[in-house]
This record gives C-alpha cells, structure tokens and sequence, in this order.
C-alpha cells in the first residue's frame, strides 16, 4: 500500500477492489490526539493485577517491565481504567498543553 | 468430440455450469430461471456436481451468499429475474466494486407492476450501471457458449469482473433446441481452475470492503471504470479462442445481411432471430434493410456500433425495455449518444417492442421499417413508438 | 474459563486478567468513541475467537470505526458488504469452505465463521438474513453488538431500543415519553430457530463473555450471542462508566447474562441481590426525561421478564428490591 497521503494516491495505486492487505494497519493512526486526560498510576498502590488493560476498548494500556501497567499511546482519556481500578490507584489528569 | 444434444435452454446453462466446475452455487427460485437452478440442485444432489448449493431466502441473501462464496476462493454462480434482479440491486454494485468474479444467468423478464412472469428487458435495464459485464445471447447455442466463456473472462486477473450472461425469459429459456455440447476435456483444458487474486485466509488476512473518503472513492471508481472498459479486448481474446476451438465466433456487434442496407435496425436477445426472418423477407422484396444485433452491452462497444452503422442512412432500435419520462428508451439512448460526435451519423428512430411478454412477430419488423422510413422523410411524430399499443 | 468462576462480585477475579490472552485482533487506532463499550466487546470477542477465523461484518459503527481505508483495524481477514446481509455473506463464506475443504484446496484448519452487526443490522434490517442462515443451520456464530439505537447515522431508534430511551427519532415531548415500545428479545427469536447455542454476553463480565464466546465457536452449527455494548455517546452518559452500566444492567435484571444450549435456559451470572433499575437509569441521559410513573413501570416491567427467565432457566429467585417506597440514590 503506498505511503502517500490519501489525497495523493492515484487510481493506479488502489489495489483491486480497494482491498487492504496489511492487518492492523490502523496502528498507524494515533488516536491519543484526541485525548484531553490521561491516566497516571500511583505505583505504590498498584497490585498489578492487569485489570487496567482488559477494560480499555482502545487496546491503549500496555505491561510494562516489572509487571506494572501504563497507557500507550493510543489512549483516549475515557477513564474506564480508573474508574474499574481493583485498588483505585489510577487518577485521571488533564493533558498538558 | 463435441456431440448434438436437443434439450431445453434452461437445463443447458445448467450443464454449462456443471462442465465449469462451478464450486458454490446460492439461488433463489424466480420463474423463469428455477429450471437452470433446480438442475444444477440435482446435479449437486446426485453427486454429479462438486458444489455447495445454498438454498438462500430471497435474492438479496443470493447475490450477498456469492459474494461470501467468491471471496473465500470458491467458483461461484447463480441465475435470476426480475423482481430478484431488482431486490439484488444494492448488492450488484459491491460485487463488481469487490472485484469479484461470479457468474450469473439473467432470465430478462418485465418488472412489476402490474405483475408479469413474461419476457422483456426491464429488470437488466434497471441494472445498467452496476459494473458488471453484461453480455446478451440469442439462442440456445449461444446461453451454453457464453455461460462458459463468462467464466474465464470473469475470473482473468486483469479482469476480475462478475459477468451477466442475459437471456430472455421463457421465448429462450424454456424453448428446447439442438445445440452442440463440447467435451469436458475441452472445457478443463479452456476453463483452468479459479485462482483467486485475493480471498480471506487466515494466514494472510485481508480487509475488504473498507470504506472510502471523498479523497479517494473517485480514485476507486476509477479503477473500476478502467477495469470493465479494459476487459473489452480480452473478451474478444476469450472469444476468438472459444472460436477456434469450436468454430462458433462471437462479435460485440453482429452484424446480419447489413452489406449495402440503407436501413439497419438494432436489436438484442432473442428478438434477432425473429428480425432476421423479416430481414430475409425484405431483402427478397428488393428492400436495402440490414440487422445489427448487440451483444455486449457492457462494456459498451463504441467502435464496433460505429463501423457497423458506417454508409447506413436510418438505424431503427428496437428496444424491449421503457425509461418512463426519459429522454429515450434505454439502448436507444446509449446509441444515439455513441453516434453523437461521429459524422455522417444515420438518422435514428425508435421502437419499443415486446413488453412484458407481448409477442413480435416478424412482420411487426417490416411495419416499422415501413413507418420509420416515412417518418424519416417527414418531421417524426414521437421520440419514440411504442409499438402496436392500443388506443 | 470455569475455574475462575462467574463474576459473583463486582470485580473480577483479581488476578485472573493476567492469564487472557495478550495477542491484540481488533487493534488501536480504530476511531471509536471515547469509552465505546462496543470497541470493549470487539476486543474480547476477537480475542476469544482466536487467529483461525473469517468475519464478515455489517455496516455499522464497528465497521466505521475499523476500516477507514487505506488503513484497517482487523487483524482477521474480513469482508464488509452492507448492512443487512452479513448472516448471507457469512453462509457464503462457510459454504465455500466446506467445498473448499472437499476438493482438498484448503490448506491449515478449517477456519471458525463469524459474522457481527449492530442491534440496528440485526434486529432490523439483517432479521430476514440472520434467520435464514440460522434455520439452514451453518456453522457460524453471530455476535450482536448491541448499543440499542442506530448510533453510526445519529441516535435513532431501533427495535433493540428499550422502553422510555430518549433517541433522535424517539425523542420525549409533549405526547411522548420517549421510545413507547419494547425492546425486540432477540435472543428468544434465536433461540425459536432451535439453533444449539444462544447466550446474551456484556464485556462488563470479561470471563463471562470469553467462555461464551469459546463455546459459541467451538459449536457445530450456528450459534448467536447478544452482547450488550454501552455507548456513552448515544446513551448521554460518561465514558468512564461503559464497564460499569454494562454490570448494573445485569445486577438490575435489565440485561441478564444467560445461555441456552440446545434450548435450555441456564442463567451464567446470578444476582443474589437485585438492584433497583433507577441505579441503571441515572445516570444515563437518555432516560433523564422520565417521570416516577415510567420508572416504576420500567422497574416492574424488567422483574416480571426477569421472573420469566428465571422460571426457565430453573434458577432461585434473588431479592428483589422494594418496589413500594421510593429508591434511595446510591451512587
């Protein structure tokens, strides 16, 4: 698939049938643009227990070494992680400007 | 060695399809196409054809079965009419923008309402513009040559366009002829199996279906436009090797006795043969009429509709189909516009004929060549006739 | 999935989450609402589902979200084709592969058939499709995920819509309380077709929604799981909530998470002690609107369904809350 940017892209370059053939190709687009708050994890708390991770729709929390948990950056600042939180050790702030 | 078998139309597209090796077959019975699919049913229950027949709930779930069938690499095929074409039609548009190479029979009969099971070509003339190949036989001979050379036109990479292969309800389908069955070993040898360009598989995943932004659906309908025009030249290859091996060659535009006719009318379908006949009759009382009869109707072939109208004074079509509050019926319509830039262009006149089910005789043909060549003569009376209509 | 129990709380079994698989199917960077609780759904599902399996898809939110060409959510491979045909597209596709398989053209295993749509591309208009495949009885599942209004074109109405919910074509007024019918029970039209296997599902109870999903595929035949998917933005509520409304709709008895095999009726996630529904419909806006006398007919009408399922699913009945005295708010 060519790298161009959409309004770019020729008929001669749109594979037969517009298919797509790279899966998960979406990981390119980086939905944590959209986010106005972000979870912050207060380690002391944490029992690492992963539940964090099951209840992101976004797929945007990741383990980290050490077996503690943070986001990536696909997260768009719902707040189901701390909300869902065993221990409530997940606060969400506001992004930075 | 290719044998002579006498059978009814309907069941030699079945066996058609039998020799195609077609692998997934969804249908929906409409009249007059259950006889092709209820074969092809018994075929697949006796064990004399390799498919998986889905007996779907309505034509919508048909044509979205094949799509499934087609895009998981299976050779697939199935037939409808009318009302089935109609209830497709959202379908029949992804199919071709998929890329995907089904085949299917077209039994033209008139669209409701009122209510008529009898032949005209108002259901493929709703689906003018669907994407497909759309290619129009005659007689019998022909509906078993084509069914099978859909196949491998449909299923070339450069290609990969689903093809509709129109016959006309019951006057075609259900009419038994003498017609000339190759042998399998001919079709295996033409007919290679399907190789699909892309299928879903687990191993190689792939999206279809995606959906397109303003930026880029022009661009993908592009490619679509250039894929059915482009399919055109290996159509004709498709054709010729079907003719060398057979001795039965096909042309887009077939041209019947034209050699000096002042007069030339245009039909499509079995009407041809029936206009032949009247043809023969005219040019024995000294009348300079000759026939064109128009076999691909998509792609539109231009140039051939050109060279054969070439020293022709009048071109008469006779369509089968109405654009109701149009501009034109709809095959007239697309001839006069290819005639538009070209010069010395024949006068055009139009006749619609055959609605559902009303019977043409072939001296009907020689009242409207009468009629058009007096009206050529004058200012025309109408845009268009709508012939023999009472009142 | 049995030795973790059904979740008998509110949480999860605590550390149970560290044993799912890792292997992400529905990938980020699909463009979902904040805290879409269909996206939540997708997630699991295809997780559950494994590598080895076809989708087909209708059109819908998820189909929206996902397949933006030129880039693609899905790491299965999978088809789009409209709204109301994916049951149809799916029979396609297991009937090519059986063929495929026959003729020896199918190379690994032969791969597991979904097919997924929303309430309004099941309920609707894919009804006609989803039941003839469902009667021709071939091997597919079909997820549903249900956010209960046509949510990709606006909020309208669907039959999955539940009584009272406010939606851009079921809006309150003055001769109007909101949507004035009953949500469709879909999974009774399901289980009507004597398929062997239906079951309501909720990503709100993970493990729950991950066995079903396993023993749905692993059925021969077809097989049809409901999943309710919280959608903050058509529900008017906050993002943060979708995994929690998903729990007090079952805790309240609105959406019960039950299964039923070869026709019989087992309730997966029993509630030993009802809650009021008013704690499910606080705080969601689109039922901001009703009056005491909906509410309470809303509460009454969503026991005497859940006695109903009760009944048949042999199961003890719970406490249910007081319906008499007016509830207290507790969150």
């Amino acid at each position: 698939m060519s790298s161009k940017p959409m309004d770019q892209v020729t008929w001669q370059e749109i594979e037969v049938g517009a298919v797509l053939t790279e899966p998960g190709s979406a990981r390119a687009y980086n939905t944590g643009d959209w986010r106005s708050q972000h979870p912050v994890w207060t380690k002391s708390r944490c029992i690492r227990c992963g539940v964090c991770w099951t209840v992101c729709p976004e797929a945007g929390i990741s383990e980290e070494p050490g077996g503690y948990f943070d986001m990536n950056t696909y997260c768009k600042g719902c707040g189901i992680c701390a909300k869902e939180c065993v221990t409530g050790c997940i606060s969400m702030v506001p992004e930075e400007e | 060695m290719a044998h002579r078998v006498g059978m009814e139309v309907s069941i030699a597209i079945s066996h058609a399809v039998q020799m195609c090796r077609a692998e997934a077959i969804a249908a929906y019975p409409i009249t007059p196409q259950t006889h092709i699919v209820e074969h092809l049913s018994s075929m697949v229950a006796n064990g004399e054809l390799d498919a998986e027949f889905v007996n779907v709930e309505s034509e919508h779930s048909a044509i979205s079965t094949c799509i499934g069938m087609s895009a998981t690499g299976a050779r697939t095929y199935t037939a409808t009419s009318s009302q089935g074409l109609a209830l497709m039609n959202e379908i029949l548009y992804i199919v071709s923008a998929l890329r995907l190479p089904i085949v299917m029979t077209v039994a033209n009969r008139a669209l409701s309402g009122p209510l008529s099971i009898w032949n005209d070509h108002s259901d493929i003339m709703g689906a003018r513009d669907i994407g497909w190949i759309q290619i129009f036989v005659e007689n019998g001979q022909e509906s078993f040559d084509h069914s099978v050379m859909a196949f491998k036109i449909a299923e070339n990479h450069k290609v990969l366009l689903p093809t509709i292969i129109n016959l006309d309800g019951f006057i075609l389908s259900h009419v038994v002829e003498a017609m000339e069955f190759p042998d399998q070993e001919l079709v295996d040898k033409f007919l290679p199996s399907y190789h699909p360009r892309f299928y879903l598989d687990p191993d190689k995943p792939v999206t279809m279906g995606a959906f397109a932004m303003p930026e880029v659906y022009t661009e993908v309908k592009m490619g679509h436009q250039m894929a059915l025009t482009g399919a055109y030249d290996y159509i004709l290859k498709v054709w010729k090797e079907w003719g060398d091996l057979t001795g039965r060659h096909y042309q887009p535009v077939e041209k019947y006795k034209t050699e000096g006719a002042k007069t030339l009318l245009l039909t499509m379908g079995c009407l041809s043969e029936v206009a032949e006949v009247a043809v023969d009759e005219m040019r024995e009382e000294g009348l300079e009429v000759g026939l064109l009869k128009l076999r691909m109707w998509r792609p539109f072939p231009f140039a051939d509709l050109r060279n054969a109208v070439a020293g022709a004074k009048l071109l008469i079509v006779c369509d089968r189909a109405l654009s109701l509050g149009g501009a034109a019926p709809p095959v007239l319509a697309e001839v006069r516009s290819a005639f538009y830039a070209m010069r010395g262009r024949p006068q055009t006149a139009s006749f619609v004929v055959g609605l559902g089910g009303r019977d043409v005789a072939p001296g009907a043909f020689k009242d409207i060549v009468a009629q058009a060549q007096e009206e050529a003569q004058h200012k025309p009376t109408a845009e268009y006739h709508i012939f023999g209509v009472r009142g | 999935m049995d030795k973790f129990g059904y979740a008998q709380s509110q949480k999860f079994d605590t550390y149970a989450s560290r044993l799912m698989p890792r292997e992400e199917y529905f990938t980020s960077g699909h463009r979902s609402c904040q805290g879409c609780g269909e996206a939540l759904a997708v997630r699991w599902v295809c997780k559950a589902i494994g590598k080895d399996a076809i989708i087909a898809h209708a059109t819908g939110c998820m189909e929206i979200v996902s397949s933006g060409w030129p880039q693609t959510a899905w790491m299965h491979p999978w088809l789009h084709v409209a709204f109301e045909n994916t049951s149809a597209v799916a029979s396609g596709i297991e009937s090519a592969l059986k063929v495929l398989h026959r003729k020896g053209k199918l190379k690994g295993p032969m791969p597991k058939v979904v097919a997924m749509g929303g309430d309004g591309g099941t309920t609707d208009i894919g009804l006609q499709s989803l039941s003839g495949a469902l009667e021709r009885g071939h091997n597919f599942t079909y997820f549903c995920w249900d956010n209960e209004a046509y949510m990709n074109t606006g909020i309208q109405r669907s039959s999955s819509t539940p009584y009272g919910a406010m939606t851009t074509t079921s809006p309150p007024g003055k001769l109007s309380i909101g949507q004035h019918t009953q949500k469709k029970n879909m999974t009774a039209i399901a289980v009507a077709h004597g398929i062997p296997y239906v079951a309501t599902a909720s990503p709100s109870y993970l493990f729950d929604l991950y066995y079903k999903v396993r023993k749905a595929i692993e059925t021969p035949g077809p097989a049809y799981v409901h999943v309710l998917s919280v959608c903050p933005t058509g529900w008017r509520s906050a993002t943060d909530l979708s995994v929690r409304l998903g729990r007090l709709a079952v805790e309240t008895g609105v959406f019960p998470l039950f299964e039923v095999v070869n026709g019989k009726y087992r309730l997966t996630v029993e509630v030993p002690k009802m809650r009021p529904v008013q704690d499910y419909l606080k705080p969601q806006g689109r039922f901001r609107h009703l009056r005491e006398k909906e509410r309470d007919f809303i509460q009454k009408h969503t026991l005497a369904q859940y006695e109903l399922l009760l009944e048949k699913c042999g199961a003890p009945y719970p406490e249910f809350p007081v319906m008499t005295e007016p509830e207290e708010e507790k969150e």
